[in-house]
């Protein structure tokens, strides 16, 4: 199937929710509302006919300024069997960066989940794991929002200066004591 | 007496295996429960290697961003500048010419061996066999040395550019290619000698680390992990890029889904790549390597020395980056390891909006724990192996 019937059929299921439809470069990006985000997956899923039963990627992008909602969570779909892809787009505000986990659906998309949420601050509802991935678990903010700064935060982490601090101690070990 | 005649007791063990090992590859680093011998639970932990290219690569042109992608598996650079590239040019809308395309597939297949063939020799080597790590490094060195000659470096290669590759190959680069070639299903063979019907190390794998089509399919597995247990995806089959399309090969598929097919798989998939090699060395058709774009590639060195319109021109490019539609494009390569996919964000400007790289060790390295739970702390080694991680690419 074409990627944009995909969409139509998507936008005849779920009329309220999706909200745009694009394409750019030959691939289809379909923008829905993030309140009803499960049953969409569990639908792409698992209806005969669109049948994407393969989670490529899950990622989340930052609008910082240039949308109303701040944030998207960008779920790229394929289907094995039908040789389809679909992008989704589910929008988050600012306000309340919540948005159900699809790991019901994709038992995969877990550690993308974990990784956008260590990034981005962004909270997956229902996860059953929901810790930072790539970071450290005391690390302060989110690395990857629009107005972290590039260099990183001017204080360093604090388990950098607990090395620091431990290294001077051990350099003063008396080692024929 | 007395201690005899109590009942025995064991309680659950917890260790802590990594980020400092030399079975996990690099900096992984596995928190194990356990019972006896048995894997109870098994907790990674990535990150130690986060450099933040993602963040970089916003801050960065779409051709300065290429030598990031060197460093996301740093045992198979060539491929990853080819997916990056091949995903740049979606989003700029423009074609390499037709002689970069063969090159790009003829130099990522070289990649392709030169990975899977340190993957062969680890992985055998952490289960125990010192020999065929020996042979499979030495044809790694053969062609580290010819991409070293290709573009003076062995590793971190940045040789594909936007719009093409970097410079043309010579007669001799060719020669002693399809000298490489040749020689190459000989020495497989030697390889398979040694391992492929070895008692050892066939207990050691067959029916280790089953995953069921469906299952690996739920978990987002790619690359050879997937195809080991039975189904056929391959980015170069399915989306064909560059010149896959116009070469003949199979795409080895297991049956079980364990270490074993796995392996097999691999094994296929060198003999594979040296037959894509062969047919791109003879088809190989003549004609420039850069795209007539001037737009959005860099124009040629020597005109930029001579001419003042090319000088501008260049200068522009670098510091401010071609002007790009604005849009949004995702394309995924088949990389040794997976599909690594590259998703970029563009807001018009010279510089991607937001660069998201899908690096198939991530989502191989999560599943570690539904291969190994259950399993003997024996064969987590060889599920380490077998799942093909790197943590360069895991970490990003």
């Amino acid at each position: 199937m074409e990627p944009i019937q995909i969409a139509e059929r998507l936008k005849e299921r779920f009329p309220e929710e999706v909200l745009d439809v694009k394409e750019f470069r030959g691939q289809v990006s379909v923008t829905v509302g993030k309140g009803r985000i499960l049953e969409i997956c569990r639908y792409l899923h698992d209806d005969p006919d669109l049948y994407l039963d393969y989670l490529i990627d899950l990622c989340g992008v930052d609008y910082l300024g240039k949308k109303d909602n701040r944030f998207e969570v960008v779920y790229h779909l394929y289907s094995i069997r039908h040789r389809h892809a679909l992008r989704l787009k589910a929008e988050v505000p600012q306000n309340d960066a919540r948005i159900d986990s699809v790991m019901p659906v994709w038992i995969g998309v877990n550690w993308h989940e974990r990784e956008c949420y260590d990034l981005f601050g962004i909270v997956f509802s229902g996860h059953p794991d929901l810790r930072r991935v790539l970071l450290p678990e005391d690390w302060e903010g989110y690395p990857l929002r629009k107005d972290y700064p590039l260099k990183g935060p001017d204080t360093e982490w604090s388990g950098f200066t607990d090395v620091l601090e431990r290294s001077k101690k051990y350099r003063q070990f008396d080692w024929y004591q | 007496m007395e201690d005899i005649e109590k009942p025995f007791e064991t309680k659950e063990l917890t260790i802590s295996m990594g980020p400092q090992h030399p079975a996990t590859h690099g900096v992984l680093r596995l928190v194990l429960q356990l019972n006896g011998e048995n894997v109870v639970k098994c907790t990674p932990y990535v990150g130690y290697l986060h450099r933040g290219v993602e963040k970089l690569g916003e801050h960065r042109t779409y051709f300065a961003a290429l030598p990031l992608t060197d460093r996301l598996d740093y045992i198979s650079s060539m491929n990853n500048n080819v997916g990056y590239v091949n995903a740049v040019e979606k989003l700029f809308g423009i074609e390499a010419p037709e002689r970069a395309k063969f090159i790009r597939t003829m130099v990522a297949e070289m990649g392709r061996i030169s990975s899977h063939i340190i993957w062969l020799g680890t992985h055998v080597l952490d289960i125990g066999a010192t020999t065929p790590f020996l042979l499979s490094m030495a044809q790694r060195e053969r062609i580290l040395d010819l991409f070293e000659m290709l573009c003076g470096a062995r590793l971190t290669v940045s040789y594909p550019r936007v719009g093409g590759v970097r410079n043309d190959i010579s007669q001799e680069f060719l020669d002693l290619l399809y000298e490489f070639v040749l020689d190459f299903p000989s020495n497989m063979d030697d390889f398979e000698t040694l391992v492929t019907e070895n008692r050892i190390w066939k207990e050691r794998t067959v029916d280790i680390g089953v995953i069921s089509a469906e299952e690996a399919v739920n978990w987002g597995l790619t690359g050879g992990t997937l195809r080991g247990s039975g189904v056929d995806y391959d980015v170069r089959k399915y989306f064909p890029y560059d010149a896959y399309d116009r070469v003949e090969f199979d795409v080895p598929v297991g049956k079980k889904g364990d270490c074993y097919d796995r392996y097999l798989v691999r094994v296929g998939e060198l003999r594979q790549a040296n037959r894509i090699i062969k047919q791109c060395i003879e088809n190989l058709p003549a004609g420039p390597v850069m795209a007539d774009a001037p737009k959005f590639t860099l124009p040629p060195k020597d005109m930029v020395l001579k001419d003042m319109e090319h000088l501008i021109h260049q200068f522009i490019l670098i510091t401010k980056g071609p002007t790009v539609p604005e849009g949004e494009v995702y394309v995924g390569s088949e990389v040794p390891k997976g599909e690594l996919g590259f998703y970029f964000v563009s807001d018009g400007t010279g510089k991607p909006y937001r660069m998201r790289v899908r690096s198939p060790s991530f989502v191989h390295a999560s599943v570690l724990p539904r291969l190994s739970e259950g399993g003997l702390i024996a064969d987590v080694i060889a599920n380490i192996g077998t799942i093909d991680i790197v943590l360069g690419e895991c970490d990003r």
